[in-house]
């Protein structure tokens, strides 16, 4: 991991912060938010991890992480931080990075059959809207 | 306000779910309105508030939709009633964007072209059973007694937060759903899980990953004796009802997940064909006749 300062203060955390909104060196790295995740079991980086790559600059190995789109943006871990960091814009803006230019993480002609046939409107307009 | 004054009349926006996959929802809920004199006022024109909030401070797009909503609700009057969980997190954040940040309204207004401010109290149904039928009306209201159904809470995130937008309950330790369900005569179970996250949107990841956070909330009330789960959002009910497929062996039966209005239906005695428990995994058919509050075999 390379730390110089075009990294850590680099054009990559700059633009995740317009995109977020939010500015991740407030975090002071407590791990509230990753104590009281739901989907933490399922994670490659707990959340407060992905939170540290952001602050050093290492993008990159955030984006590649599982986390990003395991996090269901269901703000339990915003409601707790105690230096008011919204982790889910964050996760949001990590994602956009990779949607944004044309990427998919899920495919809607790739859905299973039994999903696209029982879940809520709700589930595929939101899902699709994260994930697409 | 009290009962005796009459209809309560209220602009109402079902949502793209209440129209298709849970039909039931709004069936129970129209009906139970009505039998307590309350009117919702379906919107002419509405169209879907985009189902999740967009967390992207500098794209305004996403508002658009739930905007519109909002703008064509306040012709109709001062309040907007939701049923479902994400259109009330979502129209009411939009408005909470809409009514303080000038920069962002006059960008979506001018695309919109409405002169829409914000000043739009939207409101849960949960809310307008609370706070403008009252709990104590309600009770007096049951027709059919629950016979103390043993029933758990389930809340999810979409309701509670963020709090400071929202101000729905208190978002640690909310209590409107257990004084409704005290309201109609059940007994209240607590239990750890109430306000976690359900895995929401996740269940369109391949793999089954919504059913891991989905599991730990339907033990966590049926480890403590629930014999059916309430919920406003549907696609908790969708998730926690999922998670249970299969899972469950001949000894320990499922534990029905059902919309809140289709038990308020049930104890206010209205016909059985406003329930719509049609597409519930667990079918709660069999607890409710167990119990004697439905009497047809007709209910799924």
């Amino acid at each position: 991991m390379r730390l110089a300062r075009d990294v850590v203060r680099g054009e990559e955390e700059r633009k995740l912060r317009d995109i977020s909104g939010e500015e991740v060196r407030s975090c002071y790295q407590c791990g509230k938010c990753s104590a009281g995740c739901a989907m933490t079991s399922m994670m490659d980086l707990l959340p407060h991890q992905v939170i540290r790559l952001v602050q050093l600059g290492q993008v990159e190995e955030a984006l590649a992480s599982r986390t990003i789109w395991l996090c269901a943006s269901c703000l339990a871990c915003s409601a707790r931080c105690p230096r008011g960091v919204s982790l889910p814009n964050v996760m949001e803006s990590l994602r956009v990075t990779m949607l944004r230019p044309g990427g998919r993480h899920i495919d809607p002609a790739r859905l299973p059959a039994d999903v696209l046939e029982n879940a809520p409107e709700q589930a595929l307009v939101a899902g699709l809207r994260k994930y697409s | 306000m009290s009962l005796r004054q009459g209809s309560m009349r209220y602009p109402y926006f079902p949502g793209c779910t209440l129209k298709a996959k849970a039909r039931g929802f709004e069936t129970s809920a129209v009906a139970s309105a009505g039998a307590l004199g309350v009117h919702l006022d379906e919107m002419e024109n509405w169209q879907c508030c985009g189902a999740t909030f967009p967390l992207q401070a500098d794209n305004s797009f996403p508002l658009v939709s739930p905007a519109r909503t909002l703008a064509s609700a306040r012709k109709m009057g001062e309040r907007l009633v939701t049923l479902c969980s994400a259109c009330y997190n979502v129209l009411k954040r939009t408005n909470h964007v809409l009514r303080t940040d000038v920069g962002r309204r006059d960008k979506v207004n001018a695309f919109i072209e409405e002169d829409y401010a914000g000043d739009l109290e939207v409101m849960h149904f949960l809310e307008v059973l609370r706070d403008d039928v009252g709990f104590d009306a309600l009770a007096r209201s049951v027709k059919t007694s629950l016979g103390g159904l043993a029933v758990a809470p389930y809340y999810g995130c979409l309701l509670l937060r963020p709090n400071d937008e929202l101000g729905f309950d208190d978002p640690e330790a909310p209590h409107i759903l257990e004084d409704f369900l005290s309201a109609l005569g059940c007994q209240v179970v607590d239990h750890p899980y109430k306000i976690e996250c359900c895995g929401s949107y996740v269940a369109l990841e391949p793999g089954d990953l919504a059913s891991g956070p989905s599991r730990m909330v339907v033990e966590s009330a049926r480890s403590r004796g629930a014999q059916a789960i309430v919920t406003s959002c549907p696609l908790c009910q969708y998730n926690l009802d999922v998670a249970q497929q299969g899972a469950h062996g001949r000894e320990q039966a499922g534990v029905p997940v059902i919309y809140f209005t289709q038990l308020l239906a049930i104890a206010l005695g209205l016909p059985e064909d406003v329930l719509g428990f049609e597409g519930h995994v667990i079918s709660p058919g069999p607890l409710l006749r167990c119990v004697g509050v439905v009497g047809s075999d007709a209910i799924a």
